[in-house]
Formats: C-alpha cells, sequence, structure tokens
C-alpha cells in the first residue's frame, strides 16, 4: 500500500503562506452574493425614512402590480410567521428591559432604516423598483438620538411602553471602594465620548435561502456565526434546527458586524417557505449603514485615585451606553466584554465599574471589532496620561511603576491573568522607539514655532478574550456556553480532514489550523485539509468572534489530535505486541523505546485502523476524533503601542508618522498571520482615532450614510507599521492567546494620547474622537482665547 | 446601486448631440459619468434620457493656440494631467486634474463633465476661474465662450442652455506668473474641505493675483478682497486674513462654516506663498 | 434593451442589455465573472475595479453600455496559463489579502498603477491605491506587494 510521506518540517512558528489565498486571488471566491439558484427570487426592504414614526398605513397594491413583482408583505401580512423576536442572548441584569424585536416593524419604525416591507421580485432591479411603489404613511414622532439626552426627564421614549430610556444598569464593584476613593493624596477624573462607528465590511450583507421538498431549510448567508444562526432560526421561525443547514462561504470581513441575527435572514428562509422558491438578498452600502450594527457611542466618566508618589490605588468608570432602538444579540452584553479590565495591565487592589444601557432612535449597537475593550482601554490609557500630567510624571515611568509583575494575577475585578510580561512589551517597544530623537525633533519644533507640531503617544494594554469559559458566562447571564468543536479523520490513504466549529472571514484558518495539526501529525501542511462555516459537515461548534477562533477552537482542535495519537498508539501497541507505554511517540512515527528500528507511522495505523484487519479487541475502525474544548479561563494578550502624529496647527490637519506595535499574542502560530492581524486591527484603531464617525443628528437622522461620507482611511492616509512580539506561553496546551482584536485595542488612545502630546506645549489637554481637523483646531483655539 | 430606468442614445457629433438634446425634458449628457453615475445609483438624478457623448474622440485633445491652450471638453483628467502643453504652459491645470478623485476616476472623467457638473466642491472649476478662462458652448445657434466668472450659476447649475454642449475650455500660457493649488481634504479621494486655486503675477513677489476658492459657498467663488488687498500692496498675510469675506460656506459633515472660513484664509496665505515663491522664474531664467 | 459588444479577458461578448445595468453587474450577472466584487454604491471603496482598455476602471460607475467596443479585462482573465500574474503572486507572497473581498479590485489597480509607471517609491504607491478600500489589512502589506513588483524598496 502506498502511504504518504512523513513530513520532517515543522510548522507551527513559520509563517507559510496561506491556503486560502489561491482561489481569492483568482477571483474564485464563494462570496454569496456569487451564489444564484435556478428560479432566484429577489428580496428589497422598505425601510423609514424616520428614526421615528407611526406606520399608519402600508399599501401594496401598486408595487404588486408592477413589472416582475412576485409579491410584497408588511410587517402585518408575515406577523404570524414568527415564532419569537429576533434574539437577544445577553440579558444582563434580572430587570432588564427586553421589547420585543420582529424582522418587520408593524405599528412604529423605531430607527431611521427600521423594515416596514418586503418586496420579491425576479430580479434585484425590479425589487428596488417596486419598494419605491410601496406606500407607507407615517406619522413622524418625536425622537431622540443622544445618550445622556435620552435619559433626561421628558426625553422622548424609544419604547413607550418601557417607560423609561434606561435598559438597564450593571454594576461591579469591590469592597471599601469608597473608602479607597476618600484616602487618595490625588484624584483624577475625566470624561469621554466615544462616537458611532460603522464596522464597514467591504463585503455587504448577503442571504439566499432555499426550501427543499421536506421542508429542510438552507441558508447561506454572510455571518461569523453559521451555528448561532442556525439555533438562533428555529427560536424565530419555530423550524427544527435539525432540518437548518447554514452555510458560511467565503465570508468578505466581519469585524463583529457579522455575529448577528438579522431581520433580513429570517426574512429571507420564511418568504422562500411562502414562496416556495430561493430567495436571495444582498444588502446596498447605503442600507449597511443603517440596517447593519454600528459599534461603540458611550459616554464615559473615569477616575483614578492615586498616591503622590504616583501608585494608583483605585479605578473608578462610570458609562453611559447606547443600545440603539433594539436589542440585538449581545447589544447589552457588549460594554460586559470590557468591565473586568478597567484596571487594564496595572495592579489597582480598588475597583468600581457601572454601565447604563441606553436606548436611542437609531441602528442597534453591538460588538464591533474590540467590542468592550477598545471603549475600556481608551478611557484608561487616555486618563493614564492625565494622570502623569497632574502628578507631573513621565507617562512612562507612570505605567512602568503600576505594572504588574507576577502571573499569574489575579485582578481586583476577580479575574485572574496567567501569563504576561508587560515590562518586557514596554521594554522593546521603547528599543524600537528611539524616543530620544523624537523628543529632540519635538522641541526644535516648538522652539521654532514651527506650524507643524510632532507628538508622541503611548498605549500599553491588556485585554480578555477566547471567550469564553462557559461557567462564567452563565455567571453573567449570557445564554449559550463559550466552548468550541474540533474533528480530526485521518483518510484511510493518509492525508488529513479537519472539521472546526469556528468560521473564519479573512483570518486564514485553514492555514493555521493545518500548521498546529501537521505538526502533531507529522503530515505536510498541504495535507491537511480544513472544513468550516457549513453546519452539514461542521454540526457543533460557537463561531468566530472575540479573538477566540485560536484560543478556544485551536486547543479543541490540538486535543483531537491528541486523541487520534492515543488511539493511533493503542493500533501500533497491538499491532508490534508492545504496551502503550512503551512507545514513543514524534513527529507521526511511533518507536519502541530502546529498539530505534522498530516503528510504525501513524499513517500506517491510520490504514489499519480503517482495513480494520487486526485492531485491539473492542476498538471500532477508522482513525477519527472529536474534541470539545471549553477553556478554563480568558485569553490574556497584551502590549504596548506608541504614534507619532505630526498636527498641522494651523489648519488642525493630524496625520500619523510611525507607529509602534509591540504584542505578547503567546506562542505564534503563524507569524506572517499574526502581524497581519495587528495592521488591521491598529488600523481600525487609528481609524477610529482620526477619521471614522458615525454621526446622526439630535433627532436620530444619520449624516454619514454613505462610503463617501464615513471615512474609511486608505492607503494614502496611513503610514507602514512597525511590529514586534515578545512570547509568554498562556496556560493552554499550545501556549496561544487571542490576536483579532488587540491593535483595535490598543491604537486609538495611543494615537490621541500623541495628538495632545503634540500640543501639549500650547496647553492643550484633550481633544475630542475622532480628532478631526476642525476638533484639533478648536481645541488649540480654545486654550488661546 | 442601481439607477431607475432611462433610455440611452449614443451621439455620432456634437450637433447629433444637440439634436438629441432637443428631445425632452430630463435629458443629460454622460460623459465620463463620473459626476452622474453615482448621483444616478443612489437614485438622487433620474434623468429620461442619457446622451452619451464619451465616443465624440474629436473632443479629447489639449492644443496650443497662440497665449492661449485649448483643451477639449472630453479629455480625460489623466490625459489633462499628463500633457506636455498644460505642463510647460499651465501646470495649474495639469497638477489640479492630476489630483482629482483618484486613478479610476481620472481614467474615465473628463474636464467638461467635472465643469459642466457645477459642483461648488470641485477642484477644476476653481482653477479655471483663478485663470479666468472661458467655456465655449455649442448650441442649435452656434459656439459661445462663456467666461469662467459666469459659467457657474449655482450648486449643480451653470450658465449652459439645455441644448448646449460645452466643447473646450480655453486657459491663457502662464508665462512667468505663479500658481498654487492648494487643498485640503480628509482623505486624498475626498472632495476638497477647502481648496484655494492662486495665480501670482510678480517676480518673487506678489503684484496682482487671482485667487479662487473651493467649496466656500454654492459655486466657485472669487476671493475678491484678498485680490484688490494684493493690488494695493497689501502683503500676504494681510490679504489673506480677507479670504473668507463674503462668504457663506457650507456645514457639513466635513467642517463647519466657520472652520471652513478660517481654512480658507489659512489656505490662501499658503497659496500664494506658494504662487510666488514660483512667479517670475521664468523672466529669471530667461 | 440595447445590444452591446465588447471583450471580456479575450473573449467577444455580444448582449442584450438594459442601459441602467452597470457594467459591474453585465460581468457578474450576465457573464458569471463573480471575481469582481460591489462594495458601494458611490464609487468609493474600489472593489469592483476591473482594467477598461488596460486601465483601471470602477465598474459601477460605467455603464455595460458604455463598454461597446472596449477589451475588459477582470480577475479571472489576469492569471496566464495558470500562473498568477506577478502581483497576485506577490499579494501571496506578502500576505496581502486576508477575507480577499476588495482583492480583485486592490490587485487590478496596482496593476494599473504598475503598467503606468507610477509607482516609483511608497509615498507614490499609497496614493496611487487611494481609491480602494480595504478593510482587513491596513494596507500594509499590500504597499509592500505592490512595491516589491513595481522594484521599488
Amino acid at each position: 500500500m502506498a502511504v504518504a510521506e512523513t513530513a520532517t518540517e515543522t510548522f507551527v512558528g513559520t509563517s507559510v503562506k496561506r491556503k486560502e489565498d489561491a482561489s481569492l486571488l483568482r477571483g474564485r471566491g464563494t462570496y454569496v452574493d456569487n451564489l444564484t439558484l435556478p428560479a432566484t427570487a429577489y428580496m428589497a426592504i422598505v425601510r423609514s425614512p424616520y428614526p421615528r414614526a407611526r406606520i399608519t398605513s402600508v399599501n401594496l397594491d401598486a408595487a404588486r402590480a408592477a413589472e416582475g413583482v412576485v409579491s410584497a408583505f408588511s410587517g402585518t401580512d408575515l406577523a404570524d410567521d414568527w415564532k419569537g423576536g429576533l434574539p437577544c442572548a445577553w440579558p444582563v441584569t434580572e430587570d432588564i428591559k427586553m421589547p420585543p424585536h420582529y424582522p418587520l416593524a408593524t405599528d412604529e419604525a423605531r430607527y431611521q432604516g427600521d423594515g416596514v416591507a418586503v418586496v420579491v421580485a425576479e430580479s434585484r432591479a425590479l425589487a428596488k423598483d417596486a419598494a419605491e411603489l410601496v406606500g407607507v404613511e407615517y406619522e413622524p414622532l418625536p425622537s431622540i438620538a443622544g445618550v445622556e439626552r435620552a435619559l433626561e426627564e421628558g426625553a422622548p421614549l424609544v419604547h413607550e411602553d418601557v417607560g423609561t430610556n434606561e435598559c438597564y444598569v450593571w454594576k461591579l464593584e469591590t469592597d471599601d471602594f469608597s473608602a479607597a476613593l476618600d484616602a487618595a493624596d490625588v484624584v483624577v477624573t475625566r470624561r469621554y465620548f466615544q462616537p458611532r462607528l460603522i464596522p464597514s465590511a467591504i463585503e455587504p450583507r448577503a442571504v439566499v435561502a432555499q426550501v427543499g421538498p421536506t421542508g429542510d431549510v438552507t441558508i447561506w448567508s454572510a455571518t461569523q456565526i453559521p451555528h448561532i444562526l442556525r439555533f438562533a432560526t428555529q427560536l424565530v421561525l419555530g423550524i427544527p434546527e435539525s432540518k437548518i443547514r447554514v452555510i458560511a462561504p467565503d465570508v468578505g470581513g466581519g469585524f463583529g458586524s457579522k455575529v448577528e441575527v438579522y431581520a433580513e435572514d429570517q426574512l429571507a428562509v420564511t418568504l422562500a417557505r411562502r414562496l416556495g422558491r430561493p430567495v436571495k438578498w444582498t444588502e446596498e452600502r447605503a442600507e449597511a449603514h443603517v440596517a447593519t450594527i454600528h459599534g461603540r457611542d458611550v459616554v464615559h466618566e473615569l477616575t483614578f485615585a492615586a498616591t503622590n508618589d504616583g501608585t494608583i490605588t483605585a479605578v473608578k468608570s462610570e458609562a453611559w451606553c447606547a443600545m440603539g432602538a433594539y436589542l440585538q444579540l449581545v447589544t447589552p452584553g457588549v460594554p460586559l466584554l470590557g468591565a473586568w479590565i478597567y484596571s487594564g495591565p496595572y495592579a489597582i487592589p480598588n475597583y468600581s465599574v457601572t454601565f447604563t444601557g441606553v436606548f436611542t432612535n437609531t441602528t442597534p449597537t453591538d460588538a464591533y471589532r474590540g467590542a468592550g475593550r477598545p471603549e475600556a482601554t481608551y478611557v484608561l490609557e487616555r486618563t493614564m496620561d492625565a494622570l502623569a500630567r497632574e502628578l507631573e510624571m513621565d507617562p512612562i515611568e507612570l505605567r512602568q511603576k503600576n505594572f504588574v509583575k507576577e502571573f499569574p494575577y489575579t485582578m481586583a475585578s476577580g479575574l485572574t491573568i496567567d501569563a504576561g510580561d508587560y515590562d518586557a512589551t514596554l521594554g522593546r517597544l521603547l528599543e524600537l522607539l528611539d524616543l530620544d530623537a523624537i523628543r529632540a525633533d519635538q522641541a526644535a519644533r516648538r522652539e521654532s514655532d514651527d506650524p507643524r507640531q510632532i507628538g508622541v503617544g503611548f498605549s500599553t494594554y491588556n485585554e480578555m478574550c477566547g471567550l469564553a469559559p462557559s461557567r462564567i458566562l452563565g455567571a453573567i447571564r449570557y445564554a449559550v456556553g463559550g466552548w468550541d468543536a474540533a474533528t480530526v479523520r485521518f483518510q484511510p490513504l493518509g492525508s488529513v480532514q479537519v472539521v472546526v466549529g469556528t468560521s473564519p472571514h479573512g483570518q486564514g484558518h485553514e492555514t493555521t489550523f493545518a500548521q498546529i495539526v501537521a505538526d502533531q501529525l507529522g503530515v505536510d501542511v498541504d495535507d491537511v485539509e480544513v472544513l468550516h462555516g457549513d453546519t452539514a459537515s461542521s454540526q457543533q461548534g460557537m463561531d468566530t468572534y472575540g479573538s477566540r477562533s485560536l484560543a478556544v477552537g485551536g486547543i479543541a482542535l490540538w486535543n483531537a489530535g491528541e486523541k487520534i495519537i492515543g488511539k493511533a498508539r493503542k493500533i501500533v501497541a497491538h499491532q508490534l505486541e508492545v504496551a502503550e507505554d512503551d512507545l514513543d511517540y514524534a513527529n507521526g512515527t511511533f518507536t519502541v523505546k530502546g529498539s530505534p528500528d522498530r516503528t510504525m507511522g501513524i499513517r500506517e495505523a491510520a490504514f489499519a485502523a480503517h482495513a480494520a484487519h487486526d485492531l485491539p479487541d473492542g476498538m471500532e475502525p477508522g482513525l477519527e476524533q472529536t474534541a470539545v474544548f471549553d477553556p478554563p479561563n480568558f485569553s490574556w494578550p497584551a502590549g504596548a503601542h506608541a504614534a507619532v502624529v505630526e498636527v498641522d496647527t494651523e489648519t488642525g490637519d493630524t496625520r500619523l508618522v510611525r507607529y509602534v506595535a509591540v504584542d505578547d499574542v503567546g506562542t505564534a502560530v503563524n507569524p506572517m498571520i499574526i502581524d497581519g492581524q495587528v495592521h488591521g486591527g491598529v488600523t481600525q484603531g487609528i481609524a477610529a482615532a482620526l477619521f471614522e464617525e458615525g454621526a446622526y443628528d439630535e433627532e436620530g437622522n444619520l449624516l454619514t450614510t454613505t462610503m463617501a461620507t464615513y471615512l474609511v482611511p486608505s492607503a494614502a492616509e496611513l503610514p507602514s507599521y512597525e511590529t514586534d512580539r515578545i512570547e509568554t506561553r498562556a496556560d493552554n496546551p499550545l501556549g496561544v492567546k487571542g490576536v483579532g482584536e488587540t491593535g483595535t485595542i490598543a491604537a486609538a488612545p495611543a494615537v490621541i494620547n500623541a495628538v495632545v502630546d503634540a500640543l501639549s506645549h500650547l496647553g492643550v489637554t484633550d481633544v475630542g474622537l475622532p480628532a478631526t481637523p476642525e476638533r484639533v483646531w478648536k481645541a488649540i483655539e480654545e486654550v488661546r482665547t | 446601486m442601481i439607477p431607475a430606468g432611462f433610455d440611452y442614445e449614443v451621439a455620432e457629433s456634437v450637433e447629433h448631440a444637440i439634436e438629441l438634446l432637443g428631445n425632452g425634458e430630463d435629458t443629460k449628457l454622460l460623459a465620463g459619468g463620473h459626476s452622474l453615475l453615482p448621483a444616478m445609483k443612489l437614485r438622487l438624478a433620474r434623468p429620461a434620457l442619457l446622451v452619451d457623448v464619451g465616443r465624440l474622440n474629436d473632443l479629447a485633445y489639449v492644443k496650443e493656440e497662440g497665449e492661449t491652450i485649448a483643451i477639449g471638453a472630453l479629455t480625460r483628467h489623466k490625459d489633462v494631467a499628463s500633457s506636455p502643453e498644460l505642463r510647460e504652459h499651465c501646470a495649474i491645470v495639469s497638477y489640479t486634474a492630476g489630483h482629482v478623485g483618484d486613478p479610476q476616476v481620472r481614467h474615465r472623467g473628463t474636464i467638461g463633465g467635472s465643469l459642466a457638473h457645477g459642483d461648488p466642491a470641485s477642484d477644476l472649476p476653481s482653477v479655471i476661474l483663478a485663470l479666468h478662462g472661458e467655456l465655449v458652448a455649442r448650441g442649435p445657434g452656434g459656439d459661445r465662450a462663456i467666461p469662467a466668472g459666469e459659467f457657474f450659476t449655482g450648486v449643480w447649475q451653470t450658465a449652459l442652455a439645455p441644448h448646449e454642449v460645452l466643447v473646450e475650455i480655453r486657459v491663457p500660457k502662464l508665462g512667468a506668473a505663479g500658481w498654487s493649488y492648494t487643498k485640503m481634504a480628509r482623505r486624498a479621494q475626498d472632495w476638497a474641505t477647502v481648496a484655494v486655486a492662486a495665480v501670482v503675477h510678480g517676480n518673487g513677489s506678489v503684484e496682482r493675483a487671482a485667487v479662487a476658492l473651493t467649496n466656500m459657498g454654492a459655486t466657485t467663488l472669487r476671493a475678491t478682497a484678498v485680490e484688490k488687498a494684493l493690488v494695493g500692496g497689501a502683503s500676504i498675510d494681510d490679504a489673506a486674513a480677507l479670504a473668507a469675506d463674503g462668504t457663506e460656506p457650507p456645514t457639513d459633515h466635513m467642517a463647519s462654516s466657520d472652520f471652513r472660513k478660517h481654512l480658507a484664509r489659512v489656505l490662501t496665505r499658503r497659496a500664494l506663498e506658494e504662487a510666488s515663491r514660483r512667479s517670475g522664474r521664468r523672466a529669471r531664467g530667461g | 434593451m440595447r445590444r452591446v459588444a465588447f471583450t471580456a479577458n479575450g473573449t467577444r461578448h455580444d448582449l442584450e442589455i438594459e442601459p441602467r445595468e452597470l457594467l459591474v453587474y453585465v460581468l457578474r450577472d450576465r457573464l458569471g465573472l463573480t471575481g469582481t466584487n460591489v462594495g458601494c454604491d458611490t464609487s468609493s471603496c474600489g472593489a469592483c475595479t476591473v482594467l477598461v482598455n488596460g486601465e483601471s476602471v470602477k465598474s459601477c460607475t460605467m455603464l455595460g453600455v458604455q463598454a461597446a467596443g472596449m477589451e475588459v479585462k477582470t480577475i479571472e482573465g489576469l492569471a496566464h496559463n495558470g500562473e498568477l500574474h506577478p502581483v497576485q503572486q506577490a499579494f501571496h507572497e506578502h500576505h496581502a489579502l486576508q477575507c480577499g473581498y476588495c482583492t480583485p479590485g486592490m490587485v487590478l489597480a496596482a496593476v494599473s498603477l504598475i503598467d503606468s509607471g507610477a509607482a516609483t517609491d511608497e509615498a507614490a504607491i499609497r496614493h496611487g491605491l487611494e481609491g480602494n478600500l480595504c478593510r482587513c489589512t491596513g494596507y500594509h502589506n499590500i504597499v509592500k506587494a505592490v512595491a516589491d513588483v513595481a522594484g521599488v524598496s
């Protein structure tokens, strides 16, 4: 028999080029909009142009009579189809207000973009034409967009029957917190607003739904969460999960915005059932800006208490967080994802965090890259600089003085960081930065009164990701678990199929996961095929978000590989007639201890397992193992980032000149892919600092409705980056930590701290987000007058 | 993303285009399409008939005519940007055309299409205005030359009559005059928040200047107070401080009206400084 | 409906299309060339970039009827005899793509930029790609890949 050669290369730790590229580079991606099934009908949604309006009537006659129209429905027409509302999986408190949320509004539209009717036609153009003919009579009602004003007495209510715009109040506080605050030498309090961010994955959302003859449903969706979507579809439509197949083919970026159970997916399924035809919908960008979740929109007040020598003794955060008009999948829980890290990498013994969730007449918010942790890290790192100014201390020295030094370390918030070396990451950053040269340049520009000033800003962060230990999730009222699953399957002739429960959309799982398995099983990385994103092949999984795929799914995969080796060991021991303990295993080969010539490859064992001619008594044929891994702890990446900016003090125009990032993401499985994650993550943080702002007027009319007005930066606005790593092993078999969100968490405060540093000689201490030319100019004007 | 339906005709000649324009209301000329199609995709524009003049290749040219450079209206931005005649004699036009939109826009978009769209945030109108250029319109009665100062009449409004086609843009050779187009935009691909076109006569100093402002009102505007002050001997700093006088710039997602006024003053000063540095070189160099 | 004939990736097509059909939809829906993606509706993102007569064009900002008589090249037509174009190869080597959605447009914008001779240094490359948005890579590796092919350090 011919079995493939055993590989001798080691793949983990090397920059293996991506397996995903071959199809994507040739334009052979399988994005949902590329799929057109026979007899497809196309859906268009009629959306409320008002932030809040009573829906007096919906007249579908003209639309139904239009060319090519298959059918048209109002919210009322479809009301009986819904067995439940669009789910919110995270009721963070017992008394949280959870107003019902159905795929189409019936009596009242509560944000601009809220769906009120749907038209199905023979082409997307005809569907769009007919949607314009739907006659909706609206009675505009008072509405509100800002979280602070929404809580004022007499503010318009987003949900009249709820009786308040306050969705929930959640609090975490250590004992005797007030005493610690009272005892401090120095107390610094700062207020910040982090505006809305529009996630802007370049692939808009899309869905194709098909119903088979037995009522089985297939949903192709541009989603990060095929498994959760399958589960939720049963809740909304009452179709048993066993009859639902969800396929997430190539997905063109998500950044959290596709961790969602959206109205359009459920509408497509219900219309496919009603019409007996496949139904397809592809979002337009202008729709995406109102109908896909937003991130951030949080007002914070952060307080540090410290001694005169710069030891921080307490941190207190109060935050008012926009929910938008409805609660999407984890809307209320997003702030909680940052709740435990308001002490960051610092040893702060007293801790108080309060979140108030607030309904506004705006697009629902939910997880956007970093989710909760960028919010926390921004206010923490900005206030570190504020405290340093107050104490007249160097901001680097203040950070170093307060770093956690020994691990594992249990924070005041109650969670335990397994590993890290914060002095080492910052130390490496300072080596790369050449701060003395920057300060000399800065001094010279100040001396010559140069209109173009430079500044340098720091952000030393840690974060909790790798979502998540199921027990902890249960304790904080999240509805489901945080485990993940993987299957490793040896084919008879020695190639390996891996099935994972995570669902990538750009992260390179097919490559990274293949590297892990290739090393474990001693096969070539090209002999490992990774299957994902289809609930028919991957029955179990909790999908991809929260930097969990490697730290949770990767460990499940490693455990499955260990189980494969364990079963193969039994087969080899049986065939070589030795005890299992007498076998050494390395690089795909079992060797009898003390007899280096008595060996058997794991591929031979795989063939033996399939042939089943001579297996130990009672052993099942085949060599396939599944592992489900529930992480005992979160993952704790950390790092030190620095930004150098140049500010035109006459125009306020601010440009990023350098960005240096040193991160500790544990073992680097594929350094190339990790660097790519850092580059992309950092860019989204820089964009939040300097460019992007989803702006509403006071009533809730979105002002940034297109990509021409919501400013996703291009290559022309950014420099190349400088990145490096240190590695402390996480407490898991691979030593890995998450990496998908680190850059976004770290970058925004580093950039704004740099802007403030550039203007500090003028007396500027704060610039709002994003630091637009106008905001920078106003900040300078304010201190001048 | 899908325009409303419309009829489409290809013009075989300018005269044919003029004839087709007479077919009825709601007829629009389509050149490169980079101003019109984005509006149609969002269904903000819904013409009933598009007359495609994009194949009138005889309107794509740059040529010297004595002291004037004539630019065919259908010359694409990238050809304007790389024109040897313009780079030699009127580099403010070629430079600015090289900064319109992005490379894809410059490959398809035309100078005539951009000017005829009459967008006050667009770059080229200010440049043509600062140059005292002329825009040649052809209608059923023949050609007429419209001074740039009379061409732009409002937001997306021009002096072109419904049956007229913009066929040529005429700009003077700059000789020893210095120039600058100083633009501030958030992203490279964005419209100018504010920009200033300046043409300066002098020899390393400013004797007189023409200054035009982008995105400071309903049309591109002459900064007449600045120009008068300079003729009266004011310094660049003092003259530039008048740049926003009489303007009513818009407030939008990019900037407030007040901030635009501030930018107009700063950018006018910088534009005059850059233009004056460039002025007189030819004379000095012989 | 209007009749329009043009060449896509070397193959001549003669089609009946509506005047309002954007070139990108003609390519995707009529010719099955789904490698060209749609990312926005304001000509901002460049995901739909193709080459028309050798130059980069946003195919969402061109009507199908305007392509009459022209040569269109899409990402599917870039590899030659199965060998990746040098820009595609460099994107692979430098990890210049993640989700891949902007990639066809980015690659073709880069091909046009390099062919035009304008990719002379990092700043020129960055400006030359100003019409293409990527949300995954931060452009760092895209710029490296283009610089590599252009012979710019």
